[in-house]
């Protein structure tokens, strides 16, 4: 397995590059965004922030304001699959090539990963603390009074965050995979020994 | 009743449930991580899991962002006033979320305006049972999102999975549901089943489960034999943390049973994330701390 970095801006040809099983280390410029923000751009409404070659991240960071500054406690990934309806249109019409979360998404999204050049990391969820460490501050904050802190659209400078590719560009998922056989081996196990 | 006193130790509660990962569940990982492959994905999760709980405890932090919906499990001597309890727990509540100990992590359903404080009609969620003693026992389970959408409740007979009104059956609605489950529930996790029950008492009896200990089988020798068996059998299913393969699907199971309907035959399955967040507290009649419970 390769360990690969990856900084933003993301180019089309960078996440290309990236294939399923790949280590990676993020850093740079994240959003977060996740239900209502997802909803919100599906139904037209306008992004308060450029997303054009930039990584997604399906987070509600726990932020306290201390000493007249953002402090991110804990901001760990959540399920993904929640965005799937809204995310092929996103990727389309804002150039996103980073999505991060838990749990993978469908087919068409992974579809528009192959078509417009994006990638599917997963975190490791429920590490909200670990990856916490990994940011190094908040640039600002989008959408808070309508969406609520969870919601928000947060700014994140990150360093280092740690993920694996489990949807690549070219079509492979390893959330479709692990399904499969784990389902051929449910039905050696439901039969018994 | 002394108010500020069982504030602060109701607050305690809290601050250390949402921080402090606790000893049996932390343990059962670094036996999971033992049995992975090294360099392997499972191996990068568990290790980064353990990680993040060392993090979460040393800076005071939350060990997931998700910090749950917060269900208060009360055992009170009888003539406790109870009204009184739930009003200081929902006080320590919203002071927990001010601190960030707790995210705010509750909405209204019809509007969908995000309440500042978790304070609102069903939450945070309270079970109360009357015991005979002087000392109040308060159990907290903080019990996030991504656990709770992969529960699943079978009504047996079921043509679909083959399973029948009978252990074997039951087998089945379990495993299916880790089945279906796979990574999304942040494996690995704890189940907790109910077999029998109603709709209602179904889903509570089987998250009641999670007030046991890891490690603790079933007092009934037929539903330890299925607890075991369950974890072998999970084992096989390379599954995995987050379900990016491994043996670490479950790090438990626990299973228990109610009576039933003739007509009904429930099989509940909820699940526990690896972040299980559980601990638990006797009170004295002044809100003082007697004993910590886990
Ligand atoms: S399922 Fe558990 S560990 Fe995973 S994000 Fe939710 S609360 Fe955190």
């Amino acid at each position: 397995m390769s360990e690969v970095s990856i900084e933003y801006p993301f180019s089309a040809a960078a996440v290309r590059n990236l294939s399923v099983g790949d280590r990676i280390r993020l850093s740079g410029l994240v959003f977060t965004g996740r239900d209502r923000f997802h909803k919100y751009l599906f139904d037209g409404g306008k992004s308060p922030v450029h997303l054009k070659d930039g990584a997604i991240y399906h987070c509600g960071p726990v932020v306290i304001r201390k000493d007249g500054e953002w402090k991110v406690l804990a901001a760990g990934p959540t399920t993904s699959s929640r965005e799937d309806l809204y995310t092929p249109k996103i990727i389309e019409e804002h150039k996103i090539r980073v999505i991060i979360g838990k749990g993978g998404m469908g087919k068409a999204t992974l579809e528009a990963c192959s078509h417009h050049g994006c990638v599917y990391l997963q975190a490791v969820g429920g590490a909200a603390a670990h990856i916490a460490q990994r940011v190094e501050r908040v640039q600002g904050v989008h959408l808070i009074k309508e969406f609520g802190a969870a919601d928000a659209v947060w700014e994140l400078i990150i360093h280092d965050m740690e993920a694996v590719v489990t949807m690549d560009a070219h079509g492979n998922s390893l959330h479709k995979r692990i399904r499969n056989s784990s389902k051929r081996s449910l039905r050696v196990v439901i039969a018994g020994d | 009743m002394r108010k500020a006193h069982w504030e602060k130790n109701l607050f305690e509660l809290i601050r250390k449930t949402s921080t402090d990962l606790p000893a049996d569940v932390e343990a059962a990982i670094r036996r999971a991580l033992l049995k992975e492959k090294k360099n392997s994905r499972a191996a990068w999760v568990l290790t980064t899991i353990l990680e993040n709980a060392a993090i979460a405890r040393k800076n005071d932090t939350p060990i997931c962002q998700d910090t749950g919906v917060l269900q208060f499990h009360f055992g009170v001597p009888v003539g406790f006033d109870t009204n009184a309890l739930v009003a200081m727990t929902r006080s320590a509540v919203s002071r927990a979320t001010r601190y960030g100990y707790v995210r705010q992590n509750t909405l209204d359903s019809v509007s969908g305006a995000s309440y500042e404080t978790n304070i609102a009609h069903g939450s945070p969620v309270f079970h109360f049972q009357q015991k005979a003693r002087k000392t109040v026992d308060v159990r907290l389970v903080m019990k996030g999102g991504g656990s709770e959408n992969v529960g699943r409740q079978f009504s047996l007979p079921d043509a679909e999975i083959g399973a029948s009104r009978d252990l074997e059956g039951v087998r089945k609605c379990i495993l299916q549901a880790v089945w279906e489950a796979q990574g999304n529930g942040c494996a690995p996790g704890i189940l907790g089943v109910c077999i029998g029950g109603d709709r209602t008492t179904g889903y509570t009896h089987s998250k009641e489960q999670f007030l046991r200990k890891i490690g603790e089988k079933s007092p009934v020798k037929l539903l330890a034999k299925l607890e075991e068996r369950i974890i072998k059998d999970c084992r096989k299913l390379d599954i995995g943390p987050m379900g990016l393969g491994g043996r670490a699907t479950l790090l438990d199971a626990k299973i228990d049973a109610l009576s039933r309907h003739p007509a009904c035959y429930f099989v509940t399955v909820s699940f526990m994330c690896w972040a299980f967040r559980r601990r638990g507290v006797l009170l004295g009649p002044e809100g003082g701390i007697k004993r910590w419970l886990y």
